[in-house]
C-alpha cells in the first residue's frame, strides 16, 4: 500500500494536487502548497503586504510600477513604502529625508488614514466570515484562531486561508500575506518568511529545528538591549536559549528566562482572544516646524489631551498614569511619566498632570518635532475621577466633560471648547479645530 | 580669615548645615559649606538653591574672611576629632586651601571661592511673627504625615500655613493633606501674623526645621512673605523658597454636620487596629469598622492570610448602625496624633469622609476618606 500523500492545496483553485505535482493540474498554477502538517494547524497570522501604499496604488494604477511612500511630508517619518520602493532600502518608520535620499523619485502621499481604516475594516470583517477569534495587532495585521473550524466551512483552515486571500486581492485589490502555524508565535514568524503575496507553513515537528538558527532577536520582545544582554549571557541563538532547562533559564535570565526558553523553542500559549486587554493608549502629533516655546508645546497638547480622554471613554477605560511623549529635532525620543493619585478620564486633569512633565523638559532652548501623551497604566471607568479630599470637584470636572462630548456628539466637534484652546487673534476659529502647526496626527492604541 | 572653635559647638553647627547639603549635587558649590569670620563673628551657611541655612556659632575669630569647604568632609573629620578638641581654622585667602588643624592631625582642603557661593535672596517679608518652639513642633508634627509625595499635585506637597477666622476668633492654621487624609492643627493667632498670605511650606523645608527645633526651648521668630519664609532662633536662620501654588479648599471637604459620633479610648482602639489590620492584604490595607449601639467591631481579611476581628470595650455610640472601611495605616496615622484618653469619630455615612478629633483638644483635626469595603 502507497504511504498517504503529503497532504497538498492550491492557493489559487483549492484543488489538491497529488504528491510530487508542481504544478496544479486542475488550474496550472505553480502556487502549490504542501506539508505534512497543513491540515492540521489553524493559527493564521496576515500581514497585509505594503498597506497604506497598496491601498494607494490600487486606487491610481500609474503608481504601480513606481516606488510609493506613504508618510506625513517631508519632514515626518515613512509610515508605509510599496516593494517597489523598499528595493531602494527604504523602510517603514525611517525619516522622511532619509528615505527621499535613498529613493528621490518616489511619490510621497500624505497618509489618509480614513481611507485606509475602512479598508482595513473589509479585511477584518473577511476575516470574521472564518472565525470569530481575530485578535487584530495592528491596522494591517491580524491573528486568527481557525481551531474547529473545518466542519463549518467543509475545508480545512489552510484552504479556507488560501481562499480568503484570493478574495482579498479580488475584491480589495491589496495583497496579504498568511503565516499558518500551531500557535501565535510561529504563525507571526512564518507570516514574515514569505512576503509580499506569501503562504507560510510551519509545523509542530520542525519548529524547534526551523529556529534553532535564527538569532534571539527573532522574538517578539528581545530588542537591541536584551538582545545584547542575552548575548553577555552567552546566548546569540534560538537554539542555545532553547536548550536551556527552566531552573537554568531561571538563574541565568531572571524571572522571565523560563518563558523566554519556551518561545526559543517555539512554543507559545497565548491564546487569540479578541478580547484581551488595552495596555495603553495614546495620541500624539508631529508638528509642521519644530517647537520649543513651552506654550506653544502646550497649546500643541491640550487637543492631544482632549483626543485621548475621548479615546479613554470610548473604550470605557481611565488612566492612572500619564506619559509624555516628545521627539527632539535630532530625533532623541523623551518618555517622562507619572502616576495619578487616582484614575481619570476627563482632558483638563489629564492636561494638569502631563504640564508639569512638559516643563521640566521645555526649556525654551531644546526644539522638539513631536508631542504625544499617553495613558498608562490604565484602569476601570468606574474608579475614575471619584475625587478626594484635596480634589472634591473631580465628579464634577467628569459630568462638565460628559455634557460637552454630549454638545459635541450632536452639534458637531467645533460648538463648544475650553478657553485654553483658544489664542488671541484666534476669533472665529473653532476651539479644537485642527491648529495649522500640525502636519499629522495619529492616534494610537497598543494592545500586548 | 582665622578663628579657633571647640569641637562641640562646631559639630552641632555642621550637623544642622550639612543636612541641607544635598549628598548628590550638579552644581559643585552646592556641596560647600560656607565659613564665614565677619565683625569676629563666625556663621555656618549652606544652601540646595531651594532652602538655606545660616548659623552663627561661637568662636574665637583672629582674623575676617570667607571661603567655600565640603560640607560632607568637614563634618566626617569634625565628628572624628577627639571630644573637647579645639579646633584651628585658617584660610589665607585668594586661592589658598583651607587649612584645619587639632592637635596633632591637620588637614588642608580644597576651597571654592566665596564669590561662587549662591545668596538666596530674602526678599521683603512683609510679615513676622514669634512662636515658642513646642508649639511649632506641634503643629509640625500633627500635620507632616500628612503630607502628599505625589508629584502631579506639587501643591499638596508641603504644610499651607495661613491665617484664618473661626467663631469671631483669629486662628493660625497649618494643614496638609494628600487626598486621602488631612489634617488641621490650629493656634491662637500670634501679633503679627494679622493679613498673612498663605503660604505652602515645602516638605523638606519642614523636616529640617523640626530636626533644627527638636531641643531648642527658645521662641521661633517666623517671617514670611508669599515667596518666601525664613525662620530663625538661637543664631540658626533657615530661608526657604515657598510652593509656587494654590492649595485646595480644604473648607469644603471637611464635614460639618456628621452626627454620627464614636468615643473610644484611643489607646485600646489604637491597639486593636493594629491587631486586625496585621491581617488585612497588604494591597489594599483595608479594616472595617462595624457599629451598632454601643457595639464597636473591628475586622480585616486577606485573600492570602485569612481573615481577624476583635471587639471594642467602653466606647459611647448612640446612633444608627453603620459599616465603613479605612486604610488602617491612614486610620493609624490619625489616632497617633491622638495625645488625650478618648478619640472622636464623627461618620456621616459608610462612604463620606469622617472626622477625627482629640475628645479633650479641639486645636487638631482630622479628616478620613473611607475606603470600599
Amino acid at each position: 500500500m502507497p504511504a498517504p500523500a503529503t497532504p497538498a492545496t492550491c492557493r489559487d483553485c483549492d484543488a489538491r494536487p497529488g504528491e510530487g505535482a508542481i504544478i496544479c493540474p486542475a488550474c496550472g498554477s505553480r502556487r502549490i502548497l504542501r506539508h505534512a502538517e497543513l491540515f492540521a494547524l489553524a493559527i493564521a497570522h496576515v500581514d497585509c503586504d505594503a498597506f497604506y501604499a497598496s491601498v494607494e496604488k490600487r486606487e491610481n494604477p500609474d503608481l504601480l510600477a513606481r516606488p510609493v511612500i506613504v508618510g506625513g511630508g517631508r519632514r515626518g517619518v515613512v509610515s508605509a513604502a510599496c516593494y517597489v520602493a523598499r528595493l531602494s532600502g527604504v523602510r517603514s518608520a525611517m525619516p522622511m529625508f532619509k528615505a527621499l535620499k535613498l529613493c528621490p523619485d518616489a511619490v510621497v502621499i500624505r497618509p489618509n488614514m480614513s481611507k485606509y481604516a475602512a479598508v482595513a475594516r473589509q479585511v477584518r470583517r473577511a476575516m470574521e466570515a472564518l472565525t470569530p477569534l481575530v485578535l487584530p495587532l495592528s491596522i494591517d495585521e491580524a491573528v486568527m484562531d481557525l481551531s474547529g473550524t473545518e466542519a463549518l466551512h467543509g475545508a480545512p483552515p489552510a484552504v479556507m486561508l488560501a481562499r480568503f486571500a484570493r478574495g482579498i486581492e479580488r475584491d480589495l485589490g491589496i495583497t496579504v500575506s498568511v503565516g499558518l502555524a500551531s500557535n501565535r508565535l510561529l504563525a507571526k514568524i512564518a507570516a514574515d518568511r514569505d512576503k509580499p503575496r506569501g503562504f507560510a507553513v510551519i509545523g509542530r515537528a520542525e519548529a524547534a529545528g526551523l529556529l534553532s538558527g535564527e538569532p534571539v532577536t527573532l522574538l517578539p520582545g528581545i530588542g537591541p538591549a536584551a538582545a545584547r544582554a542575552l548575548e553577555r549571557a552567552g546566548l546569540t541563538r534560538l537554539g542555545q536559549l532553547g536548550a536551556l532547562s527552566p531552573a537554568e533559564a531561571l538563574r541565568r535570565l531572571g524571572s522571565h528566562g523560563p518563558a523566554l526558553a519556551r518561545m526559543a523553542r517555539g512554543e507559545d500559549d497565548r491564546p487569540v482572544d479578541p478580547e484581551r486587554e488595552t495596555k495603553s493608549i495614546s495620541a500624539e502629533t508631529t508638528f509642521a516646524s519644530d517647537l520649543a516655546a513651552r506654550a506653544a508645546l502646550e497649546r500643541a497638547l491640550w487637543p492631544l489631551c482632549e483626543k485621548l480622554a475621548l479615546r479613554l471613554k470610548e473604550k470605557e477605560l481611565a488612566a492612572a498614569g500619564v506619559v509624555l511623549k516628545l521627539k527632539t529635532a535630532d530625533f532623541a525620543l523623551r518618555t517622562r511619566a507619572a502616576r495619578l493619585s487616582a484614575p481619570t478620564r476627563v482632558a483638563d486633569t489629564l492636561f494638569a498632570a502631563v504640564r508639569p512633565l512638559l516643563a521640566r523638559e521645555a526649556d525654551g532652548g531644546t526644539a522638539f518635532r513631536l508631542i504625544g501623551i499617553g495613558a498608562q497604566p490604565l484602569a476601570p471607568i468606574a474608579e475614575a475621577d471619584r475625587g478626594d479630599l484635596a480634589d472634591p470637584d473631580a465628579p464634577r470636572r467628569a459630568r462638565m466633560q460628559d455634557a460637552m462630548d454630549r454638545l459635541r456628539s450632536r452639534f458637531g466637534k467645533a460648538v463648544i471648547g475650553k478657553g485654553r484652546a483658544w489664542r488671541p487673534g484666534d476669533a472665529g476659529r473653532p476651539a479644537g479645530a485642527p491648529q495649522p502647526a500640525r502636519a499629522d496626527e495619529e492616534e494610537e492604541e497598543e494592545e500586548d | 580669615m582665622k578663628f579657633t572653635v571647640e569641637r562641640a559647638a562646631l559639630l552641632k553647627a555642621l550637623a544642622h548645615v550639612q543636612n541641607v547639603v544635598e549628598r548628590r549635587n550638579t552644581i559643585p558649590i552646592l556641596a560647600n559649606v560656607q565659613i564665614a569670620v565677619r565683625e569676629g563673628a563666625l556663621t555656618l551657611a549652606a544652601t540646595d538653591m531651594d532652602i538655606a541655612i545660616n548659623e552663627a556659632v561661637p568662636a574665637q575669630a583672629s582674623r575676617n574672611g570667607a571661603t567655600t569647604a565640603p560640607a560632607h568632609t568637614l563634618y566626617d573629620i569634625v565628628r572624628r576629632l577627639p571630644e573637647g578638641a579645639a579646633i584651628e581654622f585658617d584660610f589665607p585667602g585668594g586661592d589658598a586651601q583651607l587649612s584645619l588643624r587639632a592637635g596633632r592631625f591637620s588637614t588642608s582642603l580644597n576651597c571654592l571661592p566665596v564669590d561662587d557661593f549662591p545668596a538666596m535672596a530674602e526678599g521683603n517679608l512683609t510679615h513676622r511673627f514669634g512662636l515658642p518652639a513646642n508649639e511649632l513642633r506641634g503643629l509640625i508634627d500633627r500635620t507632616r504625615f500628612a503630607i502628599s509625595t505625589e508629584e502631579t499635585r506639587y501643591y499638596l506637597n508641603g504644610i499651607y500655613l495661613h491665617a484664618a477666622e473661626s467663631g469671631g476668633v483669629a486662628l493660625l492654621r497649618a494643614v496638609a493633606t494628600d487626598g486621602h487624609r488631612l489634617a488641621r492643627v490650629e493656634l491662637p493667632l500670634p501679633d503679627g501674623a494679622k493679613g498673612m498670605p498663605g503660604v505652602i511650606v515645602p516638605r523638606k523645608t519642614v523636616n529640617e526645621l523640626r530636626k533644627l527645633i527638636e531641643e531648642t526651648s527658645d521662641p521661633v521668630e517666623i517671617a514670611l512673605s508669599d515667596t518666601k519664609i525664613k525662620l530663625a532662633f538661637g543664631g540658626v536662620a533657615l530661608t526657604s523658597k515657598l510652593i509656587d501654588g494654590t492649595f485646595p479648599d480644604y473648607e469644603r471637604v471637611i464635614p460639618k454636620e456628621n452626627d454620627r459620633v464614636l468615643r473610644v479610648p484611643n489607646r485600646a482602639f489604637s491597639d486593636a487596629v493594629g491587631r486586625v489590620a496585621a491581617i488585612s492584604s497588604e494591597k489594599t490595607r483595608a479594616i472595617k469598622l462595624s457599629l451598632s449601639k454601643g457595639h464597636l467591631v473591628l475586622s480585616a481579611s486577606s485573600p492570602d492570610q485569612g481573615q481577624a476581628t476583635e471587639e471594642v470595650d467602653d466606647l459611647s455610640y448612640d446612633a444608627q448602625p453603620l459599616e465603613i472601611g479605612f486604610n488602617h495605616r491612614y486610620l493609624l496615622d490619625v489616632t497617633d496624633q491622638v495625645q488625650g484618653e478618648t478619640v472622636e469619630l464623627r461618620f456621616a455615612d459608610g462612604a463620606a469622609p469622617t472626622t477625627v478629633q482629640d475628645a479633650g483638644d479641639a486645636s487638631a483635626l482630622f479628616v478620613l476618606m473611607p475606603m470600599r469595603v
